[in-house]
């Protein structure tokens, strides 16, 4: 038996009545890498944002591990148009990715912007740090949000088509990323179109729309 | 000139008018920066005229707490937009267009329906575009103003990186946690708040140019959030003393002044954006 991070039965999702997916069962646990493919509007950011507690289920059981809605669960966002001119240096925004200890706080306090600059350096940002954010590369946008996702310790990572837009290389730079993340024993739970670029890290992989399964990777022809 | 200016600077509630409309752009131009970033300056504009209405409401009630009526009222309609803004993405915008022009016609309707002077246009056109001169404001006015500018500077320095991180990425926000939600209404009240205050400085129809205009400047030249908003903050304080002194000393009306200045403010910080490529 495997401890589980997140296990879903009979889950549906959707925000309204109009929309109404249903999501095989399946679960995560540690050192996992699961990735969700499915045509456009089979319901992939659907599930990723259900995961992130932004939506509620809207039938069957969605079962968290303790702690993990109180900020164990480090979230990158699919692209969002705001950001294009939003005026934000990468420091700024790899700081936000320390809110959830802040809380009620008003002010970061000196050990949580200690966290951030770690962050900064282990995705290798330092040099960036005063650069705006919007004055970046695709890639390392990403590479930005990643640091954010993570500046807190986490134990499960959402991604929402995070190589979307992104060239060749940026797409591998990325990946490498994420397996080394993967070694610290972070779970990783990725919406992606293009399942053969990431087959090599996944783990699992759940199908939503037609056809719509769980199953491990290897199982998979 | 400079004489001239002087001489009117003696005057104590010259100074103190000055020194509430230097409070009142700073809330307005602080609160524009989030609502500029996301994408919500039509929000500003819409519950000014439903502030219109709250305050023909309040003039008709005849209350000695004019003030307190409007901004009740206002502040509802706000949260109440809030609300229903986010159940309904799409409808939300022709809601707001209906909201602003019924609040418009139901208020002309009542200061026409119950008079509360004999002269019933230059009322509204008063409320539309501010007193003519400033002096006209009572001191009770002048210190609810102030009073009202002050706690809003306080939130806005409170809640600064909360704003930050909702504007930069709300569904990141909501993931981590911490009250979106409320600081959602929270925030809907003190637009209420910045918009019923800045009225009695420049009308009903200019106060969006406080909100919007120091904060589009300031994103012309400034390129992280910290900047953006410290100069947001100085290009809002530059404006109201130089629209509101030019005014004192020209006659000018006040409102349609410190907004005209901000334009110019904004034609500037344009030029020099587009310079820097």
């Amino acid at each position: 038996m495997r401890v589980k991070l997140i296990d879903c039965q009979g889950l549906r999702m959707g925000y309204a009545a109009a929309t109404d997916i249903p999501c095989p069962d399946f679960s995560v646990a540690p050192e996992d890498f699961l990735c969700v493919v499915g045509p456009n509007g089979s319901g992939k950011s659907t599930l990723i944002k259900t995961l992130a507690g932004l939506m509620p289920p809207r039938m069957g059981t969605l079962t968290v591990a303790e702690g993990l809605h109180g900020g164990g669960i480090g979230y990158l966002p699919q692209r969002s148009p705001l950001q294009d001119d939003f005026p934000a240096t990468v420091r700024e925004v790899v700081r936000t990715g320390c809110q959830s200890l802040r809380g009620l706080r008003p002010f970061y306090t000196r050990a949580e912007k200690n966290l951030a600059e770690r962050a900064l350096v282990r995705f290798g940002l330092k040099d960036l740090a005063r650069r705006p954010y919007r004055a970046l590369s695709g890639g390392q946008r990403q590479r930005v949000l990643l640091a954010r996702a993570l500046c807190v310790p986490r134990r499960l990572l959402l991604l929402d088509e995070p190589t979307t837009g992104l060239d060749q290389t940026a797409v591998a730079a990325f990946y490498a990323g994420l397996r080394s993340l993967r070694e610290t024993g972070l779970a990783i739970v990725m919406a992606t179109h293009e399942l053969a670029a990431a087959r090599p890290l996944a783990s699992h992989v759940l199908r939503l729309g037609e056809h719509a399964a769980f199953s491990r990777v290897e199982a998979l022809p | 000139m400079i004489d001239e200016l002087l001489r009117y600077l003696a005057y104590p509630f010259v100074r103190y008018a000055l020194a509430a409309g230097v409070l009142i752009a700073l809330s307005a131009a602080l609160l524009g920066v989030p609502l500029v970033l996301r994408r919500l300056s039509f929000i500003g504009d819409g519950l000014s005229h439903v502030a219109f209405g709250a305050m023909a409401v309040a003039g008709v009630l005849n209350f000695a707490g004019n003030l307190t009526v409007s901004l009740l009222l206002t502040i509802a309609c706000s949260i109440v937009l809030a609300l229903t803004g986010r159940a309904s993405q799409t409808k939300g915008d022709a809601a707001l267009a209906m909201l602003s022009v019924g609040a418009m016609a139901a208020g002309y309707m009542l200061m026409n329906l119950f008079p509360t002077s004999s002269n019933v246009s230059g009322d509204v056109c008063t409320t539309l575009f501010g007193s003519t001169t400033i002096l006209t404001l009572t001191s009770g006015e002048l210190w609810s103003c102030v009073a009202l500018s002050v706690a809003v500077i306080v939130f806005q320095a409170l809640t600064y990186h909360r704003s930050f991180e909702f504007a930069f990425d709300e569904d990141f926000a909501r993931a981590s946690g911490g009250g979106v939600t409320a600081f959602n209404l929270l925030s809907a009240g003190v637009v209420a708040v910045v918009i019923v205050v800045s009225m009695r400085l420049v009308g009903t129809l200019l106060v969006s140019a406080l909100l919007v205009f120091p904060a589009v400047s300031a994103l012309r030249v400034c390129r992280s959030y910290l900047a953006v908003t410290l100069c947001a903050a100085v290009l809002a304080v530059v404006g109201v003393l130089a629209g509101m002194l030019a005014a004192i000393v020209a006659g000018t009306p006040v409102g349609a002044t410190v907004v005209m200045v901000n334009l110019a403010v904004f034609a500037v910080c344009y030029a020099i954006g587009k310079l820097r490529g």
